[in-house]
């Protein structure tokens, strides 16, 4: 009998049963995730379910963001924050509010999720915990639902992917490109019901925010979860963010025999920074391929790359410097904290000095409802994960993804440019600065 | 509309139309997020494929069928999308196949999703039907009969209970 991968060990303890890929389950979550889209149907089937005497089964762990539509973008958003405010008054759930931030890098940044944790969350870039070393997947609202009052799901215990990427990662070369060269290579939907392992020297150099890119996209290829084992870096990005060294369990560590499905290995020596064209993940092409395309407008934020050190090495690039005549730039900061950080680092002047317009905390034009929605023939460049027709507004206009540092370096042109025309900056995890190295 | 807390007999429908669409048909094209604002399935239904194909909400009638090609329902996790296909009085998903989300939403809700791999053999505006159990389509226009993937066993259990609420409540003794 081979050895297991991190799912099928996860999975079966949180199942307490030995199960392999293939198995059914009902497996206890950890932590449960909604916010303001997904959340009012998820009360409903919380209260559909529950009878006369509703009440949550975890509250500290249940956790509901405003952040879509943050701040309201009109009266039938305003009343959907107010069912969440009201909710989570009613049953004691843990509620963040228009501002705080995106759903996922809140997890992150309060604490809520350790190695080892079972996550879901109605939104299907719940695979982010997967950086963490948990098994975050998106669900349904009737899935959330239902495991609101039981604090349980079932599952089917998914197949593995293993990508391996040796040696150091090239100037230019972040994260996110490297999601996105799997993405390309596996197709939009080759890890559909499967999970994305992420290993090898490369990946184990990566500091926790980068990690957090890679998990947050393996929905861009179907993915079900998106895991890098943990270790002593989780555990020191965790203590720092929180105050509390958490545990690495040995269920989140894969067997050397685990049974992959594919195991895809690259050497990073040899990548190049990449840019995925309107309008799917999956056509992923190295930069140089669409060098000179025109820009009206760049987006930096969301849930894979908002996180501060994504936007300081924009700044970083722009500092100084103006963006280019006829383009627009939107930054979206992740979350507060990440928005303070912009204040009390100068990185906020940077951009305003610049020309750019900084937004509030939240998911910005990324859902396509406002804080700079795309008009017909727009063409934009962002940090973000999707770019289908219409997802950042006309169905008309185009959208164009690719690492912060690219997307810096395009700023400054109006036009897509390779990052390793100007000087750029690689950072560990924020948090880590001023502790004892 | 159909209510889709209503139990249903799912193991054999009525002929219905068959409304096609092709690969990667994600949940923003189904449902676009600027409507998502509701919860409501009937409200749901009648943006559904709003931007994609504007006809489809004020065209399609009860009984009907959505049929896909590959990764149909991709994206987010938005359970507004199944939702507004029964909205819109959807009876059936049958797609070559589906995205992980969309599929256990589907379930979820009691909506039939079915993998066949010749969904490309059927046209826009045939008359189908679906066989549930024994997993098959059938097409009245072109008199052909296609195979589909019978749900596994666990699945088959929780449709058969009317989807997860029902099997929530049993679990629960709120009944």
């Amino acid at each position: 009998m081979t050895g297991k991968t991190i799912s099928e060990k996860l999975l079966s303890e949180k199942s307490g049963q030995d199960v392999r890929a293939g198995d059914y389950v009902e497996a206890e979550v950890d932590v449960m995730m909604t916010h303001d889209v997904t959340g009012p149907l998820t009360f409903e089937v919380f209260e559909a379910v529950t009878g006369d005497d509703p009440e949550l089964v975890d509250p500290d762990n249940t956790v509901i963001t405003i952040d879509h539509h943050a701040p309201a973008d009109g009266v039938e958003a305003a009343n959907n924050h107010n069912l969440v405010r009201e909710f989570a008054d009613e049953y004691g759930a843990q509620q963040y509010d228009v501002g705080d931030g995106i759903c996922h890098q809140v997890l992150v940044e309060e604490g809520f999720v350790s190695p080892g944790d079972l996550v879901i969350g109605a939104d299907s870039h719940s695979t982010t915990f997967g950086g963490l070393g948990g098994f975050g997947t998106g669900v349904g609202s009737t899935d959330l639902g239902t495991a609101f009052a039981t604090g349980e799901l079932w599952f089917r215990v998914p197949e593995t992917l293993r990508f391996e990427v040796e040696g150091e990662l090239p100037d230019g070369v972040y994260a996110k490109d490297l999601i996105l060269k799997f993405i390309g290579d596996v197709g939009f939907d080759g890890c559909t019901y499967k999970t994305a392992e992420y290993g090898g020297s490369a990946v184990e150099a990566l500091p926790i925010h980068e990690r957090l890119v890679l998990s947050n996209m393996a929905i861009e290829m179907g993915g079900k979860a998106g895991i890098v084992a943990p270790d002593e870096r989780t555990v020191d990005f965790l203590a720092a963010q929180t105050g509390e060294r958490p545990e690495i369990p040995a269920y989140t560590q894969p067997d050397d025999d685990a049974d992959y499905e594919a195991v895809y290995t690259y050497q990073a020596e040899s990548l190049s920074p990449q840019v995925s064209t309107p309008s799917n993940p999956e056509n992923a092409v190295p930069v140089d391929e669409v060098v000179g395309t025109d820009i009206d407008q760049l987006f930096v934020g969301t849930c894979t790359n908002g996180r501060y050190e994504d936007i300081r090495i924009v700044a970083d690039i722009i500092e100084g410097e103006r963006l280019a005549p006829d383009t627009r730039m939107v930054v979206v900061p992740a979350s507060r904290s990440v928005y303070k950080q912009m204040m009390d680092t100068g990185v906020m002047e940077t951009f305003v000095d610049a020309g750019a317009i900084v937004q509030s905390a939240g998911c910005g034009s990324c859902f396509g409802t406002h804080q700079g929605v795309l008009g017909d023939g727009d063409v934009c460049l962002a940090t973000a994960n999707r770019n289908f027709p219409g997802r950042e507004g006309s169905m008309k206009s185009e959208v164009y993804l690719a690492s912060p540092a690219t997307v810096g370096a395009s700023a400054l042109y109006g036009e897509i440019t390779d990052p390793r025309e100007v000087e750029l900056n690689r950072y560990d995890d924020y948090v880590l600065e001023g502790v004892s190295a | 509309m159909t209510d889709p807390d209503a139990s249903r007999d799912i193991d054999t429908t009525e002929p219905g139309r068959a409304w096609t669409f092709g690969d990667d048909i994600d949940t923003d094209q189904i449902i676009p997020s600027r409507f998502l604002v509701s919860s409501d399935p009937a409200e749901l239904g009648e943006h559904a494929f709003n931007d994609l194909r504007s006809e489809f909400a004020s065209d399609v009638s009860d009984g009907d069928f959505v049929v896909g090609g590959h990764n149909f329902g991709s994206g987010s996790s938005r359970e507004h999308a199944p939702l507004s296909l029964l909205g819109a009085g959807i009876d059936g998903v049958v797609a070559q196949s589906f995205a992980r989300i969309f599929f256990r939403n589907g379930i979820n809700l009691g909506l039939p999703v079915l993998i066949c791999p010749d969904a490309d053999r059927i046209d826009d505006g045939d008359a189908i039907s679906l066989r549930l159990t024994e997993g098959t389509v059938i097409n009245h226009t072109a008199d052909e009969r296609y195979d589909a993937d019978p749900l596994p066993e666990f699945l088959q259990t929780l449709v058969d209970r009317g989807g997860l609420k029902p099997y929530t409540r049993a679990k629960l003794g709120t009944e």
